[in-house]
Parts: C-alpha cells; sequence; structure tokens
C-alpha cells in the first residue's frame, strides 16, 4: 500500500523523532542522571549503525560483511559494540572532570568518523553502504503494511522498551546513587558508594543505547555514509532535545525530542518557502543558528526545561511519621 | 578504636601534618582544635583516606586502613563529615538519607530490571530508617525539600543524618558548627551528644567554637603547624601556655560564652 505525500512525511517524522528519542534517553542516562559531559554522541551512533549495517548486509566487494544476519542480532550486535566502545571510552576517561570528558568524547567521535571515511575496506569510506534492509519487509507486507509503516511500528517498540528500562533505572536505588555522585561526587564516595564503578555502567549503558539508536537510524535509511555522522546531526541535535525537554527528566527527553525535530524540520519548510531564492544556498546554517538561538533562549530562561526533573514516584511525599 | 601512629603529610615544601600520634577512643567525642592552617582538616583527610599519608600508620580497631579508599572505610565502620555540607543538592532530603544504606539490591541494574519487587521492598524498609532518623534530628518538616534548597545548620544535621543511615559508629565531624545559628547550633551539638551518649557513636571533631568543644568533648587534642601540642580535658588546654600562644590568643584567656568569636564564618 502506497502512503500519500502527508502520511509519508508524517511516517518519516514520527521514525525520527523515535530514533532521536532513543537517543535522547541515552544521553539522560549519562548526562541528565551521572552529569557525564558527553559530545560524542555522535561516535556512539556511528558505531551502532555500522556495526548493524555490516552484520546484516549480504556480500558486497567493497567492504567487508556479508554476514547477511537477521535484524534483531544487527541491533543486539550494536547495541553490544557501542557498549564495549563505551566501556573502553569510559574506562580510559574514568577519571576525567566534565569538562575534559568533553574534549575527550568529541575528539574520539570526529576520529572514528574520519575512519569510517577512510576506512574503505570496513565501510567502503565516503561511497557509503546500501542495502541495509528494513526489518520485517515481508511480515509487514502480509499485514498491507509499507516497510516505512513497519520500521516506525519497530522504532515505536524499541522506544517504549528503551524509555521502560531507563525510567525503572532512574527510578530504582541505581539511579539515586547516580544522581547523587552528579551531586555531589566526594559525599557519595564518602557515602561508601563506588562512584568509579557506577559511572562506567552509566556510561557503557548509555552508549549502548545509543548504538540501538545508531542501528535504527541505518535501517530506516537503508544506506550509511560519513556524513551522518556530522556533530551538528549527531550530536548537537540531540543535546538541544535533551536541554529543552529537561535533563533529568525522561519525559522531557521525549517531549525534547519531538519538539526540536518539529523546529528543525519545520524550519526547512519554512525556509524554502519564504527565503527568496539568491539565499537559499543559506538555508541549513540559518537553520543551525535558529536552534542556537533557541538553545540560547532556553538556558536564560528555563535552564531546567520544559519539564523540569522530579524525585521518582516512588518516593513518598510528605512529613516524616504522617506517611499512610 | 582508631589509632593515628606517626603520621606525616607534606605538600610540595609544606608540612601539613608531620608526625602525629593520638587515639580516637571508643565512645568518646573527641576534639581537634588549633588555628587555621595547623592541619587538622588535612589530618581528617588523611583519617577519611581522601589523600595518602608520606609516613605513618592509622588504624581502626587494630586493622592497617592507612591509604585505604573512603567507600572502603564505610564499610568498615569510619564515615566523615565536611566542613562545608556535602548534601546531594538536587535530590529531597528523604533521598539524601536513601541513597545511603550500602549494598541495596537495587543498586544493582539488573536487580532493578528484573527484580522489581524485591527493589521495592527493600526501599519501604530503608524508608522506615529514613523517618526514624528525621524525626530524631527533628527535620521531618523538610523531607520533601530539596536538599540544596536547606539552611546551612539544616545541612549540618542532614549531614549527622546520613552518618546514621550506615552501621558506621565512628564519625569523624569537620566543623559540625560552623555556619550554623545559635538555635540550630543546639539541636546539631544535641544530637551529636545523644548519638554518642544513646547509641554508643565515636565522634572526633573539628571546631573553632571553644563553647561547644568544652561542651561536647573530652579529651580535646591541639595541633598547631602541622604537629600536636598539647592533648587533654579541655579545662588543662585552657590552662596550657604554648595553646594559649599558637591558637587561643596569647594573655589572659576569656570565657565568651554568650558572645561568639570572630572566626565563625
Amino acid at each position: 500500500m502506497e502512503l500519500s505525500g502527508i502520511a509519508a512525511y508524517l511516517v518519516s517524522f514520527l521514525t525520527f523523532v523515535g530514533i532521536y528519542a532513543i537517543l535522547a534517553l541515552g544521553l539522560n542516562m549519562q548526562w541528565g542522571f551521572t552529569g557525564q559531559f558527553n559530545i560524542g554522541i555522535a561516535g556512539f551512533f556511528a558505531v551502532g549503525a555500522y556495526a548493524s549495517a555490516i552484520l546484516t548486509v549480504p556480500d558486497s566487494p567493497w567492504h567487508v560483511g556479508g554476514f547477511g544476519a537477521p535484524f534483531l542480532v544487527g541491533i543486539v550486535g550494536a547495541m553490544v559494540v557501542s557498549g564495549l566502545f563505551g566501556l573502553l571510552i569510559g574506562w580510559i576517561t574514568a577519571r576525567l572532570r566534565t569538562d575534559y570528558l568533553a574534549i575527550a568524547t568529541i575528539g574520539i567521535a570526529e576520529t572514528l568518523r574520519l575512519i569510517i571515511a577512510n576506512e574503505t575496506w570496513l565501510t567502503h569510506g565516503v561511497r557509503g553502504m546500501t542495502n541495509i534492509e528494513r526489518p520485517f519487509a515481508g511480515f509487514f507486507e502480509a499485514l498491507g503494511l509499507s516497510s516505512a509503516v513497519g520500521m516506525l511500528i519497530v522504532v515505536a517498540a524499541c522506544l517504549v522498551a528503551v524509555y521502560f528500562l531507563v525510567e525503572r533505572a532512574r527510578q530504582a536505588p541505581w539511579g539515586r546513587v547516580l544522581r547523587a555522585i552528579r551531586d555531589n561526587e566526594i559525599a557519595a564516595e564518602a557515602v561508601g558508594k563506588n562512584v568509579g564503578r557506577f559511572r562506567l555502567e552509566a556510561f557503557v549503558v548509555g552508549s549502548a543505547i545509543m548504538g540501538l539508536g545508531g542501528a535504527l537510524y541505518a535501517h530506516y535509511f537503508g544506506f550509511l555514509s560519513p556524513e551522518a555522522f556530522l556533530p551538528l546531526y549527531g550530536t548537537f541535535l540531540v543535546w538541544v532535545m535533551l536541554i529543552a525537554g529537561g535533563s533529568g527528566n525522561n519525559k522531557g527527553a521525549l517531549l525534547g525530542a519531538a519538539l526540536i525535530w518539529s523546529i528543525w524540520s519545520g524550519s526547512e519548510f519554512l525556509m524554502s518557502a519564504t527565503l527568496p531564492d539568491a539565499w537559499s544556498g543559506q538555508a541549513g546554517p540559518l537553520r543551525v543558528i535558529l536552534i542556537g538561538v533557541l538553545l540560547q533562549v532556553i538556558l536564560i530562561a528555563r535552564p531546567q526545561g520544559l519539564l523540569p526533573e522530579q524525585a521518582p514516584k516512588t518516593v513518598p511525599f510528605g512529613k516524616a511519621g504522617e506517611r499512610s | 578504636m582508631i589509632k593515628i601512629d606517626q603520621v606525616s603529610k607534606a605538600f610540595g615544601g609544606i608540612h601539613a601534618v608531620e608526625n602525629v600520634s593520638f587515639e580516637i577512643a571508643a565512645g568518646r567525642i573527641t576534639g581537634l582544635i588549633g588555628p587555621n592552617g595547623a592541619g587538622k582538616s588535612t589530618l581528617f583527610n588523611l583519617v577519611a583516606g581522601l589523600i595518602r599519608p608520606d609516613r605513618g600508620r592509622i588504624t581502626l580497631q587494630g586493622e592497617d586502613i592507612t591509604g585505604r579508599r573512603p567507600h572502603e572505610l564505610f564499610h568498615r565502620g569510619l564515615v566523615r563529615t565536611f566542613q562545608i555540607p556535602h548534601e546531594f543538592s538536587r535530590m529531597t532530603v528523604r533521598e539524601n538519607l536513601m541513597v545511603v544504606p550500602a549494598g541495596q539490591a537495587g543498586e544493582n541494574l539488573i536487580q532493578a530490571w528484573f527484580r522489581w519487587g524485591r527493589v521495592r521492598r527493600e526501599d519501604r524498609r530503608i524508608l522506615e530508617k529514613v523517618d526514624e532518623v528525621l524525626d530524631f534530628l527533628e527535620i521531618g518538616h523538610v523531607a520533601d525539600e530539596l536538599a540544596g534548597n536547606l539552611s546551612g545548620g539544616q545541612k549540618k544535621l542532614l549531614d549527622l543524618g546520613r552518618t546514621m543511615m550506615t552501621p558506621a559508629r565512628a564519625v569523624l565531624l569537620d566543623e559540625p558548627g560552623a555556619g550554623v545559628n545559635r538555635t540550630l547550633l543546639g539541636k546539631v551539638s544535641g544530637a551529636i551528644q545523644r548519638l554518642n551518649g544513646e547509641r554508643g557513636y565515636t565522634f572526633c571533631l573539628i571546631e573553632h567554637d571553644m563553647d561547644l568543644i568544652s561542651e561536647l568533648c573530652d579529651p580535646v587534642h591541639v595541633m598547631a603547624n602541622g604537629a600536636l601540642i598539647a592533648s587533654g580535658p579541655m579545662h588543662d588546654i585552657r590552662q596550657n601556655d604554648h595553646v594559649r600562644e599558637a591558637y587561643l590568643g596569647g594573655g589572659r584567656l576569656v570565657d565568651h560564652r554568650g558572645g561568639r568569636g570572630g572566626e565563625r564564618r
């Protein structure tokens, strides 16, 4: 069944929102809970995308692969590989404070992008990888659904699962320790918490979630090239989403992803409709400026984001002794 | 309980702590006083495992704990508070206490995901203890406040509360009276006395408020320029000429009960 223009756009819009929401939840675990300033999201995104692509594509003369593994193996593999990558990075940067971690992660992400662009035996370099299939296309076809709608359903299912696990992790004592480390590392250590272990766990799990986002992106697009993992798309937008929505709040991460992606993709229409032809080349940078200005406004007017962090609902409210 | 044995620590050329020995006896409230820069906080950091001594040995109930990390010491029953309160500022007061108990099943992510019932049951047990501590310290009315919004004195009480959430019975308090108003200061010192008297806690505290020291502490150790210069009951310390010269301000010593010294921040 073919979708009409608007319906097709809506499906693509929601798929992007879902993928970005997964990335924002991964970042929320690292930054919102733990205070880890990872600005190399694009790196983990790329590792997940290429891992799943290499595992699942058919044999190609241009790059390694030909494993032809099923989709589920691809996304689980992507999470494992990006989690292991996170373990390595987290272990190396374990002792780095916030701002130094930021410098290290952005460097690592850019290095990775250059490796992807130049190691053609692995990734086919800038010419990219093709033939990455959408999941369960035959199954959805039998149900009368297009592969794009099927993809959206798969993304939505992954998002629900990730949200559930991340939110439960936040409500659990595990998330409580992470937030304590974020607020005061010295005091957390003084009350017996193994700060290094918790920090590494949060970094690894957050990285694996970002890897899942990357894998879904690869299967949605069917084509991968290093261009997709420029810091603007892979890192900057995700940060704006989390800050706008409310870091520390998982619902905020979802809201931020939907809101910022609306503005980002909406601005494309707006610019092409309103800008004079002579300016059309400037549309891209103008959109970036728009998002940058928006970020400034949020940081000044509402630094806690649209949905501020809240104590988990598992913590009762009311005075001591008066609790029912 | 805690033996500090000929401990030294230098930062560059500065001998912050020089060959200091004394014992923090079980069941007592030991005071540690001295002018700013005497090395008191450095000594605390050495005992609490934040920094390693260059020389010397520290034992806790006979076990060598020299150079152990703070979280390891915590599990051996030794905790500390800080001169500046170290609250978890964006968590509620109740959560600040809930985070403390060691070895919670839900601190393991797999358990948190797949054994939710067990995690919740354990949380409810911890909450009973939390509310008992809040009642004891009389800060139940701020249980839902973010800890960052508390007053200085309330934060000091919260610091004490966190130590009460542990099985630890040896507590190092770094200036429990600093930045606390008169009313709350009474509460803080009352809580320390009750924890010591009724519950058998051992304390060692650094303090500049001589009234608080003489009210709570026996014995008192005096440090100056990194060295221990006197030890004994506060009454004797006041008579000690070296101490007067180094710290209590030469000449005749006035018991300024009711008037506050200038060193309060």
